[in-house]
């Protein structure tokens, strides 16, 4: 009766300290989501989102030109990303258990761990550097530096996921090795393919490192890809470092409408990844 | 080598079902027919290997058309080795390799020259699980050996004739679109059967196809055989000798890599000539 009760006790204790360890957890990201919010939110008008930005002290104005940009680069780097870091990863599952395999796959564990700012030093010296100028395309060629390993590795792993008996299945159909890989296991796998796609583009409509010496910023519309392009990210950075109280609302603001966009792209993810390869054959 | 590896009994097959207690079949009733037809599968000589790892030894056996031959004996006797070596689906596993003469309609499947993509459309297989592709409806899971391989003609056609030749047309018929994962595990077999059937094989092979059902299913699986037998040649390998006993006209027994004996069902299971097969059917091993 007193073992009993002395582990009912510990019991009791483990699970508080496991409740205080989650709380521990989401405070700083309810925290974080709360700041944003409640400074953010008062300057979200529909404005926000259509307008050019104004110069200090004059009303209204807003990141039309950023959002654009952001989606604008994003686009180019999922241009370049999505079939070499795609191809990558069927690569590494159909082909990738010899030494070439554990090359490319080594090579891209040391890419993913790049720093993003050092991304950015070589798309400079890659894109901008020869180009003698900032452009969007520069931009994209760094985002999808980064977005490449982790594309090439998740890729990898769903393909991995897919039952070798829906291979044998094809096979057996006759079915060249070659069409099962692309229209059977890469189809089954698609789902997770494209939860993986939007992650990636997730984290890279949020970094700013690889863009401040590559797309630069610009202060008007353009979708020109070799001209400077704004973004979301850098018009942020550039606003939160200004003296201007005024700026900073709208750093606050840029912020909130960067997180809802990253968030919403999370939350596809997440929705697309429930039901991937439910109920396939063991 | 074994003597009795070398000598290959050729023997009609019966075009009886056949049961344990059913009597021996005269040989006036057998079909002198299909005995003076050239075989359809004439193996000789056949070895595999896993790496370094003997797994058949020197099989000799010829299987006439339009007949059932089934495969017995215990676990990693080389049964299932066996049958996917006959579409060489064995190769496709790291350091698996075979060899000997294979001859399907007196063509040798082994030579470097023979396609093995090509092949496989006319030596169809079924699996132990049933593996139908799960982003697939009913109807394109039947339909997928034609659109993969690019065979036209009406699909629709084929999608019901073959679901019709594997029993499961009345029951899937008002849900062709559904998905192949909304069948239950005995409908999703012989789902996979007609998708096997969709690409006009000469040959089916099926490794255990229902050793993962359950009693009902699996008769209907049975009932199926002997519905295809009169137009496909197959081999099923099965761990359940009173299935073999059921569906098939010949037995061959395999045992540690050696095809023991070959013969008809009847004779294998009431009066078999090598000792080994007389305790594996008596349930004295394996």
């Amino acid at each position: 009766m007193n073992r009993l009760r002395w582990r009912k006790g510990v019991n009791a204790f483990w699970t508080m300290m496991s409740g205080a360890a989650v709380l521990a957890a989401v405070l700083p990201l309810a925290s974080l989501l709360w700041l944003v919010i409640s400074h953010g939110a008062p300057g979200l008008t529909p404005g926000f989102f259509t307008s050019l930005p104004t110069p200090v002290g004059e009303p209204g104005g807003g990141v039309g030109n950023a959002i654009v940009g952001t989606f604008f680069m994003v686009g180019i780097a999922s241009l370049l990303a999505l079939p070499v870091g795609i191809g990558a990863g069927i690569f590494l599952a159909e082909k990738g258990d010899g030494k070439l395999g554990s090359v490319v796959r080594f090579t891209s564990e040391v890419l993913s761990g790049v720093p993003s700012i050092v991304i950015g030093i070589v798309a400079y010296g890659l894109v901008v550097a020869r180009m003698k100028h900032f452009s969007a395309l520069a931009g994209g060629v760094a985002l999808a530096l980064l977005m490449v390993p982790s594309l090439a590795r998740s890729t990898e792993e769903f393909i991995r996921l897919v039952p070798s008996a829906l291979r044998e299945a094809s096979l057996a159909l006759g079915v060249p090795a070659w069409k099962t890989s692309l229209r059977v296991i890469l189809r089954t796998a698609m789902g997770g393919i494209v939860t993986a796609v939007l992650l990636a583009v997730a984290r890279a409509a949020g970094e700013t490192a690889p863009l401040l010496f590559t797309a630069l910023n610009n202060q008007y519309w353009n979708t020109d890809p070799l001209q400077p392009t704004a973004s979301l990210t850098v018009q942020i950075y550039n606003y939160a470092i200004s003296p201007y109280e005024d700026w900073h609302q709208k750093a606050w603001t840029a912020a909130l409408v960067l997180l809802l966009l990253v968030g919403l792209l999370n939350f596809a993810a997440r929705f697309l990844s429930r039901n991937r390869l439910q109920g396939a054959p063991r | 080598m074994n003597a009795f590896q070398e000598t290959t009994v050729v023997i009609p097959p019966s075009r009886r079902m056949l049961d344990l207690q059913a009597k021996p079949v005269a040989p006036a009733l057998r079909t002198p027919a299909s005995a003076q037809e050239p075989p359809k599968l004439q193996v000789e000589k056949l070895d595999a290997w896993y790496g370094k790892t003997h797994a058949l030894h020197g099989v000799n056996l010829v299987v006439p058309p339009r007949s059932v031959m089934a495969a017995i004996g215990p676990s990693g006797c080389g049964k299932s080795t066996f049958l996917r070596c006959l579409n060489r689906m064995h190769e496709l596993i790291p350091g698996a390799r075979a060899e000997g003469t294979l001859l399907l309609d007196g063509q040798n499947l082994l030579g470097r020259d023979v396609d093995p993509v090509s092949l496989r459309r006319r030596v169809g297989m079924v699996f132990q699980r049933p593996n139908p592709f799960p982003t697939l409806s009913i109807r394109d899971n039947v339909a997928a050996g034609l659109k993969l391989n690019g065979i036209g003609g009406n699909h629709d056609e084929i999608v019901e004739r073959t679901l019709r030749q594997s029993a499961l047309w009345d029951e899937v018929k008002d849900r062709l679109a559904a998905s192949a994962l909304s069948l239950s595990g005995g409908q999703q077999q012989r789902l996979c059967i007609a998708r096997a059937l969709a690409v006009e094989p000469e040959v089916l092979l099926m490794d255990e196809p229902a050793s993962a059902l359950d009693p009902i299913a699996t008769a209907k699986i049975e009932d199926l055989i002997h519905e295809l037998k009169s137009r496909y040649t197959i081999l099923i390998v099965t761990h359940n000798m009173q299935q073999a006993a059921r569906v098939s006209d010949q037995t061959a027994f395999f045992y540690m890599g050696d095809l023991i004996e070959v013969g008809p069902t009847e004779k294998i299971f009431t009066n078999p000539s090598e000792k080994r097969t007389e305790d594996y059917v008596t349930g004295k091993f394996g």
